[in-house]
């Protein structure tokens, strides 16, 4: 029993993507669909631009709203808090993709089920970091158990500025940005 | 880019999602729907050791293989390289070995150069075939010198190995003309040593740091990135000197958005700024540097003032940056950067930027450059070779100092090194201009083994003449790129990921250490490895006895037999370190009584450089300017993506879905005043009126208005690879300049101008 949580500290990730091809290789992620993307933010004026990164995947929220709206209830919160999908049980009804606030799934086309991150589960039940975790070159993405008062994750949230993104939906998401400085502007 | 799937959702009416709600709702008896999927990891796996190759920093791997293919790579926690870490382009080298596009068999060419016409061949007949046209060739022009071996990859130096043996001086690759040359002779020349293949900075005891056209983020080397993040994270201060607002800048503390080609302005002005406040390291360059009045006589006049002018910088930034450098010395470091074929002043620039290192008393302190030991390792007992090997990969970047002593008979280099350049290993453009004219003696034959030259040597029209102009060409490649289908035979290679390789000796702070690479899985189609076709080819020259080895395990057994290890060590742990040999620091040689490492004539750090004096070639740095753009038209600057290496990843699937074509970066202001829209397709023509493929354009505020930029490596004409054909530009196409380095013998390659075509 655990409640496994995840953060990015935006001051050292640099963008490289080297998170996005973990993923996509440990999870088998077929051509063209992610679990995990980044991107770029750009504000500012020459000669005092900014940039940020931005990190999109499932953020395994307390109050998932993915979970809810499942019709078959292949969508599940597991004892550790993850948010997992019994992929027998899944219609491909793409509910759940309406209700995440995140866009954090989509339909596998191999599969045909609503296909996320999952925390790498099996890396974790055996005791070892999500991919995207173990390969990020910077350390830029910290994972561990909120329940563990000494965990990586704790440590990372009460020694860094603490933002979460999209927090007005009341997801309770267990995924955080450490040391964010810009603002978003959607288009 | 990944497409959002939950936008495209909504465009569906409401009534449609009610529906499928409704039919979802209407199986919920159902207790299954679908099979689970079935994932590699719920399979059994073994384990093999490997060290990357889809890049040169040479990170320890382990491959998890199942059912006989590679299902993962990660980095080996127990390597110092990789700390168990993997970029983007290490996790993809999966398709690497699975691209669908790879080179399967022998090819032997049916039609005329260029042409792309081939026949399936018997490995024996390609290499038979091969033999004898080299053969012939060193026959008809007098001897095997007439044989060009240039190389790109870890097997390269087996190629290399042949010209040794044979006598071609004539071997080399991109990574000392096209790359790290500059850098490395002007480290040789002020401290004698080599920076070397992993840059030895001690990241993290660095409190001050200033970044000169250096892209370390954009660059993925693992441990760089890591180290360089350690040391922000530790608090140190960031200065980036670029013309672009690199992804490091955006991590600075300070961006100098410099005018492209002062670089050696502003460095020039710190070291001014040091010397005119008092604030370098007084003691440190009495007791350990040579040449400090020349130098002080020779930098009065490049105030931060007059730099101000020149860099377009502000003085009062130059002042405060310089500050900074002397407040934290010698704990403040400027480091080099890898690529620093520039302007073709390349060394001097260099030289300047390691005397300011030298006046802050960082070289071989905590804080600055550490001394790199080597681990130790035997030599495989080669009988004696006609002449030193050059070497494979980055490893043949470099070179030494000193004139090349040839035996009697053999010709010397025909890139005219000690005429048209002072220092190091083989110039590559200049090898290419040989073929050309000729002079000054005939190229005949030509063996490319992993290096692109289309997408590396400047002035690809002058390439296409010289191979036209070659008797025999010999490709030995993974993928059928476009130089590639040049050739008169192609020779298919196996991907680090299916063959042996030899033992990779990696330098280090605390832990030197050798690293090891065993096949993951079998060759696949009918590629082979490096080593085998080089020995094959080598017995068909009648060099067999520099291959005395039956097989490449015997070799490695006999290598590590120096150690008192074998195979079967090595097969178990994958690494061998050696913490015993570092000797990172000054203190660690003089508290034991010996003299400072600094290998010059002098054994001190020479800032006045009497070779260079010798030569006429300015014995301490000065400042000249470079070419102006013409009217109308953006210096051509370009870079790394941190997905892709070179021009060798843009097939690769993976790689491929986060960036599969490049853009070109205009300031926004330029970009309103020539009606150019962010996306809008272009294209660009330089000086010469040579035009490039098609290309995004990046409007961004991240860049100065007189330069534009775009990554390296795209701008493929590769019908057999459609994932990278005729995707974005390619910079090489647009440098059909470059002006030759007089010291070192690299290519500046950012004297070429670009206007748009829309």
């Amino acid at each position: 029993m655990a409640r496994y949580a995840m953060a990015v500290d935006l001051e050292k990730c640099v963008g490289c993507g080297a998170c996005v091809v973990a993923c996509k290789a440990e999870n088998e992620v077929p051509e063209g669909k992610f679990r995990l993307v980044t991107y770029e933010i750009e504000q500012g004026h020459f000669p005092d631009p900014k940039i940020e990164l931005r990190h999109e995947q499932c953020r395994h929220c307390d109050n998932a709203p993915c979970v809810a709206v499942c019709p078959t209830r292949a969508s599940y919160v597991d004892d550790n808090g993850l948010v997992r999908l019994d992929y027998t049980k899944c219609i491909g009804c793409k509910a759940c993709m309406v209700a995440c606030p995140y866009d954090a799934r989509f339909i596998n086309p191999d599969g045909g089920y609503a296909d996320k991150c999952t925390y790498c589960f099996h890396r974790v039940e055996r005791g070892e970091k999500p991919a995207c975790v173990k390969t990020c070159p910077t350390g830029a993405r910290i994972f561990g158990d909120l329940d563990d008062p000494r965990s990586d994750i704790n440590k990372a949230l009460s020694d860094n500025r603490v933002s979460i993104p999209k927090k007005e939906a009341g997801t309770e998401p267990k995924f955080f940005y450490l040391n964010e400085e810009l603002t978003e502007v959607t288009h | 880019m990944p497409d959002f799937s939950r936008r495209d959702f909504l465009k569906l009416s409401a009534g449609t999602i009610g529906a499928l709600a409704f039919s979802g709702v209407s199986k919920l008896g159902t207790p299954q729907v679908r099979a689970a999927p079935n994932f590699w990891w719920q399979e059994e796996t073994t384990t093999k050791f490997n060290y990357c190759e889809m890049c040169y920093w040479s990170c320890g791997v382990k491959a998890e293989v199942t059912n006989g293919r590679v299902a993962k790579l990660y980095g080996n926690e127990e390597d110092p390289t990789s700390q168990g870490h993997l970029c983007p382009r290490g996790q993809a080298g999966v398709q690497q070995l699975y691209n669908p596009d790879r080179l399967k068999k022998p090819l032997i060419s049916v039609g005329d150069r260029g042409e792309g016409k081939y026949r399936e061949a018997t490995w024996e007949e390609a290499l038979d075939y091969t033999a004898e046209q080299l053969k012939g060739i060193s026959e008809e022009y007098g001897g095997p010198e007439s044989i060009a071996w240039l190389n790109h990859t870890s097997s390269g130096a087996w190629f290399s190995h042949i010209a040794a043996a044979w006598g071609s001086p004539n071997s080399g690759g991109p990574a000392h003309s096209l790359c790290l040359g500059a850098r490395e002779i002007a480290s040789k020349l002020t401290f004698g040593r080599p920076v070397g293949e992993h840059m030895p900075i001690d990241w993290e005891n660095s409190e001050f740091i200033v970044l000169i056209g250096n892209h370390i983020g954009e660059n993925t080397h693992n441990t760089l990135m890591n180290d360089f993040m350690g040391a922000l994270s530790n608090g140190a201060k960031l200065a980036v000197v670029d013309p672009r607002y690199s992804t490091a800048a955006g991590k600075a503390d300070w961006w100098l958005p410099i005018k492209p080609g002062t670089d050696t302005a502003l460095l020039l002005a710190w070291i001014n700024l040091l010397i005119s406040t008092n604030n370098y390291d007084q003691d440190y360059i009495d007791k350990y540097a040579l040449g400090f009045e020349e130098l002080k006589e020779a930098v009065t006049d490049y105030t931060p003032e007059w730099a101000s002018k020149i860099t377009d910088l502000d003085a009062g930034l130059i002042r405060r940056v310089g500050r900074g450098l002397a407040r934290y010395r010698p704990h403040s470091v400027v480091p080099p950067n890898r690529h620093t074929s520039w302007y073709g002043n390349d060394t001097q620039r260099l030289r300047a930027l390691f005397i300011l290192n030298a006046l802050l008393g960082n070289y071989g302190r905590e804080g600055g450059f550490y001394f790199a030991a080597a681990p130790w390792l035997g030599d495989y007992k080669y009988p004696p070779m006609k002449l030193e090997s050059a070497g494979g990969g980055c490893g043949a970047g470099g070179g030494g100092l000193g004139s090349d002593t040839l035996p009697e008979g053999v010709r010397p280099r025909a890139d005219e090194k000690g005429k048209k350049f002072l220092y190091g290993s083989l110039a590559e453009p200049e090898v290419i201009e040989a073929m050309v004219t000729e002079k000054p003696y005939p190229i005949k034959g030509l063996i490319a083994d992993g290096t692109n030259l289309f997408h590396s040597v400047p002035d690809k029209e002058r390439t296409k003449k010289a191979l036209r102009n070659l008797d025999f060409y010999l490709a030995v490649d993974i993928l059928p790129q476009e130089h590639v289908m040049w050739a008169d035979v192609i020779l298919p290679e196996t991907t680090y990921l299916e063959r042996y390789s030899d033992l990779k000796t990696i330098h280090g702070k605390d832990t030197p250490y050798i690293s090891f690479r065993e096949p993951a899985v079998k060759p696949m189609y009918e590629s082979k490895p490096g080593w085998w076709i080089a020995k094959e080819l080598g017995e068909r020259l009648g060099l067999g006895k520099y291959f005395p080895f039956e097989n490449i395990e015997e070799y490695l057994d006999e290598r590590l037999g120096t150690l008192g290890l074998d195979l079967e060590y090595m097969k178990e742990n994958g690494l061998v370190k050696q913490p015993q040999l570092s000797k990172p620091y000054l203190t660690d040689y003089v508290s034991k009584g010996q003299k400072p490492p600094f290998n010059t004539p002098s054994g001190k750090i020479e800032l006045y450089s009497e070779r260079l004096e010798e030569h006429d070639l300015g014995p301490v740095p000065q400042y000249e300017p470079v070419n102006d753009s013409p009217d109308g038209y953006f210096r051509l600057l370009y870079g790394r993506s941190p997905v892709h290496s070179f021009s060798r990843t843009q097939s690769n699937r993976w790689l491929s879905e986060i960036e599969d074509e490049n853009a070109v970066w205009i300031n926004a202001n330029t970009a309103n005043r020539l009606g150019l829209s962010e996306g809008q397709y272009v294209v660009l023509e330089n000086q010469d009126g040579i035009r490039s493929n098609r290309i995004k354009v990046k409007s961004t505020q991240r860049i100065r208005e007189d330069c534009v930029y775009m990554v390296h490596g795209f701008g493929h004409n590769t019908p057999e690879m459609p994932i990278q054909d005729k995707k974005g530009a390619s910079d090489i196409a647009l440098e059909s300049e470059y002006k030759l380095d007089p010291i070192s013998g690299v290519a500046g390659m950012r004297v070429n101008f670009v206007k748009f075509i829309t």
